[in-house]
């Protein structure tokens, strides 16, 4: 019997016809499920070593959210790429930043923007963010086979709510448990460091351009104890990726300006690799030096 | 036992274009044409969501007359059919001419080995990064495909129109001016030859602008559509700039917030 995807007559499949499917993840499902993500049975074997993502950070500020992500990637001990990409603009109103293995999680963005944009034309409206966030969720689930096999994907999906008007953000387990997040979160191996780093720069009120910067310092504080976190690159300009997203829909922060950011965050820290001066610095910024005791 | 009655395949195939016209012909017509800043769709349309015009893919656009519940399904397959390319090669190997034919191939199909035709009309149209890349793909419901350039009119009242269109369209119009007369045009079709007039609630209208980033097809509504549509006002192209409100941009109203 030929496969339905291949119909003889030469008319777009079955699949194609279907009604009442808004997701192009279920239509992929019934067209073609060698296309998605987890949709190949593994032979049996070892997954050879692929590269592997390592620490997202992101964190709301008043009326939106921050999402950072550092540009290595990492095969064993040796690093893969230092310019890759681990934090996606999902639509325009949300972003997804991934951690663990590349090549599948790169996949899993580009399935979820696909998804996303598809449910906005045959709907003719934007899912809400709790449906995105729990959509990306059962696509996790799908992925579930390759994660036991050691192909794990840890994504932190944040965005910004039309209806509440604020931002939110969204963890998830390799097992496609969806969390929602309060305040901010890291994952990826250098999540531990940055983790802290977060909660002790973070306040509330804080605004666009001091997140931004929070977020740098975080990545930094992963990079500094974390191997597998690349710190700003000055030789080669290679700054972390940083995306805002607010009111005015989702955006990526420009390399001129993040590299003023990234430069002052290293020059702050010139003999206090900690960042001590520069925590205060950042909480200055948030709430007019108030607090300083 | 009786016997069936012997039918030639060309009474078969003639009573089924005949059916299939008969369905087309009782609806409104649409009319596209090209303009100086890209593709316009209007629509005679009083549904605000029971759209005849809607958005395939970045750059491609797709319009309709006939039944809409077969015409629904085709847009749908369609945006499945783009998806998948875009998602399976990349973003720019998202045709209008793979469409056409994957709708051509499915419409011939339908028309010969179904029960009965689709009773539909349908346009794919893509814009160029000129005006001399642009093409508009007209489909009917036996499966045959013409290229067209400049305009195209389907709909109950189709010939009058697009013979009035031959006459008057020609290349650089610009939007307000594209339509007001396909507006103007719309208003003849009502077939007792009664004029009538049409108010822009009544009209359906979007463009796919050549002058966006990445997805390009825009709704037109409210009082840029007023605006567009008045022969005394100086508006005569969309803005630059989506509305300002929040959710989704694929509407231009002209209004703020």
């Amino acid at each position: 019997m030929t496969p339905d995807r291949l119909d003889p007559t030469g008319r777009l499949p079955r699949a194609f016809h279907v009604p009442g499917s808004s997701s192009f993840t279920d239509f992929l499902h019934e067209h073609d499920p060698r296309l998605l993500p987890g949709g190949r049975a593994l032979p049996p074997g070892t997954v050879p070593e692929a590269p592997h993502g390592t620490t997202i950070v992101a964190l709301e500020f008043e009326g939106g959210v921050v999402m950072g992500g550092d540009r290595r990637a990492t095969m064993g001990s040796m690093i893969a790429n230092r310019e890759i990409e681990k934090v996606f603009g999902a639509d325009e109103y949300s972003c997804v930043g991934i951690a663990g293995s590349a090549g599948v999680a790169v996949e899993l963005v580009r399935l979820f923007q696909v998804e996303l944009e598809h449910y906005e034309k045959i709907e003719g409206t934007l899912l809400s963010l709790d449906g995105k966030a729990n959509r990306l969720a059962t696509m996790l689930r799908g992925n579930l086979p390759l994660a036991m096999q050691g192909l794990v994907v840890v994504p932190v999906f944040a965005g910004y709510d039309v209806d509440a008007r604020v931002g939110r953000i969204y963890s998830y387990d390799a097992t496609g448990g969806c969390y929602a997040e309060r305040h901010h979160h890291s994952v990826g191996s250098g999540s531990l460091f940055a983790r802290g780093a977060l909660k002790k720069l973070w306040r509330p009120g804080l605004n666009p351009d001091s997140a931004v910067r929070v977020a740098v310092e975080a990545l930094y504080d992963a990079a500094d104890d974390d191997s597998a976190t690349g710190g700003p690159d000055l030789n080669r300009r290679i700054w972390p990726i940083v995306s805002v997203v607010d009111v005015e829909g989702y955006r990526r922060v420009d390399d001129g300006t993040l590299g003023d950011v990234v430069q002052r965050v290293v020059e702050d820290r010139r003999g206090d690799p900690g960042g001590t001066r520069a925590g205060r610095l950042v909480a200055g910024n948030a709430t007019g030096e108030g607090d300083a005791s | 036992m009786s016997m069936p009655f012997y039918v030639s395949p060309e009474q078969l195939m003639k009573d089924r274009a005949d059916y299939a016209r008969k369905g087309i012909a009782r609806g409104r017509s649409v009319v596209v044409l090209a303009y100086d800043g890209g593709i316009a769709f209007v629509a005679e349309n009083p549904s605000r969501t029971l759209h005849k015009v809607s958005e395939i893919y970045d750059r491609i656009a797709f319009a309709a007359v006939g039944k809409y519940n077969e015409f629904e399904n085709l847009r749908v397959a369609g945006v499945r059919y783009a998806d998948l390319r875009g998602y399976s090669y990349d973003r720019s190997d998202v045709t209008a001419r793979g469409l056409a034919n994957a709708y051509a191939q499915t419409l011939g199909t339908v028309f010969t080995q179904e029960s009965k035709p689709y009773e539909v009309e349908i346009v794919v149209a893509e814009v160029g990064r000129t005006a001399a890349q642009d093409q508009i793909y007209r489909l009917t419901y036996d499966g045959s495909v013409a290229d067209e350039r400049g305009f195209v009119a389907m709909g109950g009242q189709a010939e009058p129109i697009a013979t009035a269109l031959a006459d008057r369209w020609s290349e650089g119009l610009s939007l307000g001016q594209a339509l007001g007369m396909a507006k103007e045009l719309l208003e003849g079709d009502a077939g007792s030859g009664e004029p009538r007039t049409l108010s822009p609630e009544q009209l359906e209208v979007a463009v796919l602008d050549r002058h966006r980033e990445r997805r390009l097809f825009r709704r037109i509504e409210g009082h840029l559509l007023e605006r567009l549509l008045s022969p005394s006002d100086p508006t005569s192209d969309v803005p630059r700039e989506d509305d300002p409100r929040p959710g989704t941009h694929e509407t231009l109203t002209g209004d703020v917030g």
